[in-house]
This record gives structure tokens, sequence and C-alpha cells, in this order.
């Protein structure tokens, strides 16, 4: 049995009142989406013409220049629109402050650090061959 | 984590039957039961009806049932035409009003009562409603003017005016909200699209002078952007309105008066 809730219900619907953000959110995560429509494109047919393709093709194909910007452009917009839609579901079912907190900060990192070391790696193989 | 079984206290056991004797036209409603007196859980309750002497509507069974069958059922109604939202119950595995679902509607078979979803129930048919009605409370839903009050009625033309219709009609019965799962997980803060819609009515209306306060307050990850077009609302609307349109409209005012 719990405590009887005293505060009038119009206390509890107001809450702390509006955060002023989130049109953010769900406009980048749109934006994003209809980036990534354009770029998923791009990949599939660049990765479906390296089928069979040896590896030195394979990294010449990465190293071109335009290949090499479109990719790099893929994987930022990809994990960008991923842990933006990611942080909905962790708001929608975490409801303990503390996990909500601690897990949506958690993927904010893993997300720059997936980005990053691709970004990289793509970096690497464009600078180098 | 959000809640995806019941709480062992809410586990619904069966209940009593009720048959008819004589009846010509027999058909079962299965009734949610649940009194906050006896301790007990909920369970369903089987009632035979005779439909020879019964009107079309689902709450007619209902009535004839408290009436002649068993007296303790407990519901709302008040209009029995639709009006009202008083009698907004989940009928048939949907939302709705059971003044204006006609049984011969509902699946045949047995007829499933339960109240509104994921609501705390008072008794048996009886929602609290209490938070709902506070969000409602909370969106400031009135005629706000910053400009002096004029000597006559604030004018509004024709197109203007049709700017509310699909919206006006609105009668906060709760079918919506209470069909939407994001209102179901987040219902404590997630506004729902009743109050969404109720909060565009007057965000649209041409008389209304505040529109930018109103968009500060519903601009929230929580209050508005919950809201994931799932559709149920659309969907279960006993009015035929169009909540999930409203809000996607709160939506894109929110991005016209930024930079995108």
């Amino acid at each position: 049995m719990t405590a009887k809730d005293l505060r009038n219900p119009l206390k509890v619907a107001r809450g702390l009142g509006s955060s002023q953000s989130g049109v953010g959110h769900w406009w980048t995560q749109r934006v994003t989406a209809a980036a990534l429509v354009v770029l998923l494109i791009w990949f599939v047919i660049t990765v479906l013409s390296l089928l069979h393709a040896d590896y030195a093709t394979a990294l010449a194909t990465v190293a071109k220049p335009w290949n090499a910007m479109l990719l790099i452009i893929f994987l930022i917009t990809m994990f960008w629109h991923a842990v933006l839609g990611l942080q909905v579901v962790i708001e929608d079912y975490v409801t303990t402050r503390w996990k909500e907190v601690l897990s949506l900060v958690l993927i904010k990192f893993l997300a720059v650090l997936g980005a990053l070391a691709s970004v990289l790696a793509v970096l690497r193989i464009a600078l180098t061959h | 984590m959000a809640e995806f079984t019941l709480p062992k206290n809410s586990k619904i056991k069966p209940g009593k039957h009720f048959a008819a004797k004589n009846a010509k036209k027999p058909r079962t409603f299965r009734v949610y039961r649940w009194s906050p007196d006896d301790g007990e859980n909920p369970r369903i309750d089987s009632y035979e009806v005779d439909m020879e002497s019964c009107g079309p509507m689902v709450l007619d069974a209902l009535l004839k049932i408290k009436n002649e069958i068993d007296p303790t059922l407990t519901l709302r109604r008040s209009c029995r035409e639709g009006i009202c939202g008083s009698c907004a119950m989940n009928i048939d595995g949907t939302n709705t009003l059971a003044c204006t679902m006609a049984s011969a509607d509902c699946a045949s078979g047995d007829v499933k009562i339960y109240p509104l979803p994921h609501m705390p129930v008072v008794k048996d048919l009886v929602p609290d409603l209490s938070h709902f009605y506070a969000q409602f409370a909370s969106i400031k839903p009135w005629l706000r003017t910053q400009s002096p009050a004029p000597d006559r009625e604030r004018l509004q033309s024709p197109e203007e005016r049709k700017k509310i219709d699909g919206l006006y009609e609105c009668i906060l019965c709760a079918c919506c909200s209470t069909s939407c799962p994001s209102y179901w997980w987040n219902g404590d803060k997630y506004l729902g699209p009743a109050i969404l819609l109720q909060a565009y009515r007057w965000i649209v209306d041409s008389r209304d002078e505040v529109t930018g306060e109103r968009l500060d307050d519903l601009e929230d990850p929580f209050k508005l952007y919950r809201c994931h077009t799932i559709m149920n609302c659309t969907r279960t609307c006993p009015k035929g309105l169009n909540p999930a349109k409203a809000i996607a409209e709160i939506k894109k005012l929110m991005v016209e008066r930024r930079s995108a």
C-alpha cells in the first residue's frame, strides 16, 4: 500500500514543466534519415561492386577521394542517426532515472567511439593507398 | 523498465456465469469485474442476455445486465448518444463508446468488455481519469489573449473557423490516449493524443494570441515527442477524428519557428 498522494493532480501533471528541447532531436533524426536513404543506396551499390574483388581492389576503391569522402559522411550520419534512435528507445522503456541517464551517456560515448574508429580506418586507407 | 506483465493483484481470474432463462436470442457478454472493497483479484463475469428484448447498442446490453441480472455491475454513462464520452471502454478489443457501438457489430461469439487499458480502475468498468483531466487542465484549454477585450465578439473568418473542424468535436472520452502504447509507458509525462489534439485546437484558433507560449509549453521530449506515430489513436477514435495528424501539425509548427 503506497501513501496517498496529497498533491493536486494538476501539480503532478505539470511536473517540472517543459524542457524547451526536443525539436532539435526530432528534426536531426529526420534529416539524417533522409540523408541515409541516399547514402545507403550508394553504399550498397559500392559494396556490391566489390563482390568477388580481391583485397587490393577493395583498398583502391575505398581510397578513391569521392568514395572515401562519401564513406566518411555515411559513417558519421549512420552513427548519429543510430544514437538518436537508441536514445528514444531508452527514454521510452528505461524508467529508473539513474539507469536511464547512465545508458544515455554510455550510448553517446560508444557512438562517438564507433564513429571515430571507423572514420580513422577510412582515412588511413585513403591517405596511405 | 516499462511493465509488460500485469502485477500479481491485477491478474484476471474466471468469474461467475449468469445463464439466461428462456432466452430467444441469447448472447454472452464477458465483463471485467473488480471491486476495491473485497481484496480479490479482478475476474471476468459472463452474462447471457436475450438480444430479442435488448436495445441494439452495447450500452443497452450493459444497462439490461445492471437492471435485470446483476445490479452490482458498475459503469459510467450519461448521454447515451456519443457526446459525453462517459461510457468509453474497451469493447471487442477496441476502445470505443458503449453507446455508439452496436452489439451486432462486435465480432461473432462472446462480446468482451474491459475498462480503458492501462488506467487505474476505480471499480469494474470505471477508470480513474484524474491524471488525464489534470493534463488537460495543464494545457490551459481556453481562449487566451493579450489585447484588451473588444466590445463585441472576437471575429473569425469562415476559413479560420474551418481550421478547428475535426478538433472541436473531441469529447475527451480518453479512448485514443488509453490506446496509445507510448501513453501506457510514459503517461505520467507524455500528454497523449487527446490532450495534444486539444492543445492544437487552441494553437490553430485564429482568436488565440498566445500561440508561441502554447508551443513553448509543449516543446519537451516527453510532453510532445513521445508520439512515435503508432496511429492507434486515429484508428480507435469513436468520433472519427485524427489526433495523430494534429500532433504532426504541432511538430511542423515547432520546426517552422526555428532555423532548419
